[in-house]
């Protein structure tokens, strides 16, 4: 295999087609910038979901020690053992809750920790100052009115909470323009898929005379294959290139240095999320096109 | 070197198959003349041996292997073996003469200093000596085919294909083609050349054999073009 002949092939080939690559690289990455993008969300939304929230639906934050001298509803004093039990005991006797899970207060310190492990809250913490809670999976999710009604004003309950009621606007809202980018990503691809397919096909025609001398003299279809195949490798790669770069600069301008400004309260996805999506983006940018040139090959030329 | 045992061809959507029943032999360092009129079936005899198309019944063999048997993936091994030549010349115009050359070692992974060591050699063998760095466009047709036979032999195939190499040459340049092609067969080349020129068959007296409607019609050694024509 001669690297050289191969490579001026490429370049060859690409000049010949620049339209067409041109088309590619933007397709490929305007698609590889949009998975990107909705990874990104999906991975937002889980961090923002903590540890519960899957699991289930209502929260009973019990009062600790602190909470007895600050909270209106903890008056009464941090909740006892005894109306601990009773709690659990009246939450399982209701016909719509399925499952009791208790929460004590260091494995609430535990799963904080897990959620925000760059919060600056976290070295200042303790864990007797996190709450104890139970915590409900109804069997009926939207009867949160009863546990509700039936808990919030009781001697040791700090609040009962919706677990869906604070987050899921927010959450609609982004798996919904996930599905929306995914959606789309799917669309661009196929359209960078179809427009590579016709490049190969344009690029075997007015190659045919060479590809076919190749063909009488000997050289191996893997070597008659590779220039197209790498050309819309090639292609594929700057695609994946540009929507790195796509990610980058959402991520620092519109992320960092605004998002993150008007809404401080939320915590953003990290760098180290984005550095992990881009070899993924590069792959899947250089392996598609790769892939669907070798297909119309076997269709377009004879080897 | 080629052994045809009872080959047929039909190709799918064609009622007459473009080779019927052909059995032939042809011997190491022989020179052969295939002839016959158009649609005999000399091009599907040719690209039976390429290995562009297989036979539908019957055995071909080439270099000793069965091409019905030989893989796919194997091809391309054994066509380095073997030496085409066309009537169009099949040159890259926008290659010089000894990248022309050049290109047939290139592709099949030679090593460079064997490239720049062969190439001079097969060109001054064909009469194109130091013409290295013409384009193909500046040559005339006969010194065009030239460049394709000094491709075609350049990697001292054991059989050389040519497919009517004087087609598209006048009689003058067609001799001298001829006496190149004769010369390789000399050097114990194989040389089987299908063709329509009667006045080169019969000057040449060398192996006939004569296609017709896909049948083998007449094998004939030190052999004319031909009587009905």
């Amino acid at each position: 295999m001669r690297a050289q002949f191969v490579f001026s092939e490429i370049g060859v080939g690409l000049r010949r087609n620049l339209t067409m690559t041109f088309a590619v690289i933007v397709s490929v990455a305007i698609s590889l910038a949009l998975l990107g993008g909705a990874l990104l969300a999906r991975e937002q939304v889980n961090s923002m979901k903590g540890y519960w929230y899957d699991k289930v639906q209502v929260s009973i934050y019990l009062c600790n020690k602190n909470d007895a001298e600050t909270e209106p509803s903890c008056t009464r004093g941090a909740v006892t053992g005894q109306q601990k039990r009773e709690i659990k005991g009246d939450l399982e006797k209701l016909q719509v809750v399925d499952k009791v899970f208790y929460e004590s207060s260091d494995q609430a310190y535990e799963h904080y920790k897990e959620q925000f492990p760059d919060s600056p809250l976290v070295p200042s913490l303790t864990a007797d100052q996190m709450q104890e809670s139970y915590r409900v999976k109804l069997a009926d999710p939207t009867k949160f009115d009863v546990v509700s009604s039936a808990f919030s004003d009781r001697a040791g309950v700090h609040s009962v909470q919706d677990q869906k009621d604070l987050l899921e606007d927010l959450f609609n809202l982004l798996n919904g323009m996930n599905t929306a980018a995914l959606f789309l990503m799917g669309l661009m691809l196929i359209v960078a898929l179809l427009l590579i397919v016709n490049t190969v096909r344009v690029s075997a025609f007015s190659r045919r005379r060479e590809t076919g001398i190749m063909r009488l003299v000997g050289a191996s279809s893997f070597y008659i294959q590779i220039p197209f195949i790498l050309e819309a490798a090639v292609a594929g790669l700057l695609g994946g290139v540009f929507a790195s770069t796509m990610l980058m600069g959402g991520k620092y301008f519109l992320v960092d240095n605004w998002l993150a400004d008007k809404i401080p309260l939320i915590q953003f996805v990290g760098w180290d999320s984005v550095l992990k999506v881009l070899p993924l983006v590069l792959a899947v940018g250089v392996l598609m096109p790769a892939l669907a040139a070798f297909l119309a090959l076997r269709k377009y030329l004879r080897v | 070197m080629i052994r045809f045992d009872s080959v047929s061809k039909s190709y799918p959507k064609q009622n007459h198959p473009a080779l019927r029943d052909v059995s032939l032999e042809i011997e190491r360092g022989e020179f052969v003349f295939l002839v016959g009129s158009s649609g005999s079936g000399k091009s599907t005899f040719l690209r039976l041996i390429l290995r562009e198309e297989r036979a539908s019944t019957g055995q071909v063999h080439v270099l000793g292997k069965d091409l019905g048997r030989l893989s796919n993936w194997k091809v391309p091994q054994m066509r380095r073996q073997l030496g085409t030549v066309f009537q169009d010349f099949r040159l890259l115009p926008n290659k010089t003469v000894g990248e022309n050359v050049a290109f047939a070692l290139e592709v099949i992974g030679k090593p460079r200093g064997q490239i720049r060591k062969t190439v001079p050699e097969v060109l001054d063998l064909v009469g194109l000596g130091g013409k290295d760095d013409r384009m193909p466009g500046e040559l005339s047709g006969g010194e065009q085919q030239r460049v394709a036979i000094a491709r075609a032999f350049v990697n001292r195939p054991m059989l050389l294909i040519a497919d009517e190499p004087t087609g598209n040459l006048d009689p003058h340049t067609s001799v001298g083609i001829m006496k190149l092609l004769d010369r390789i067969n000399k050097t114990g080349t194989t040389v089987l050349m299908a063709t329509h020129d009667q006045q080169i068959v019969d000057q040449m007296r060398k192996r006939v054999i004569e296609l017709e409607k896909g049948r083998l019609v007449r094998d004939q050694s030190r052999g004319v073009y031909g009587y009905q024509h």
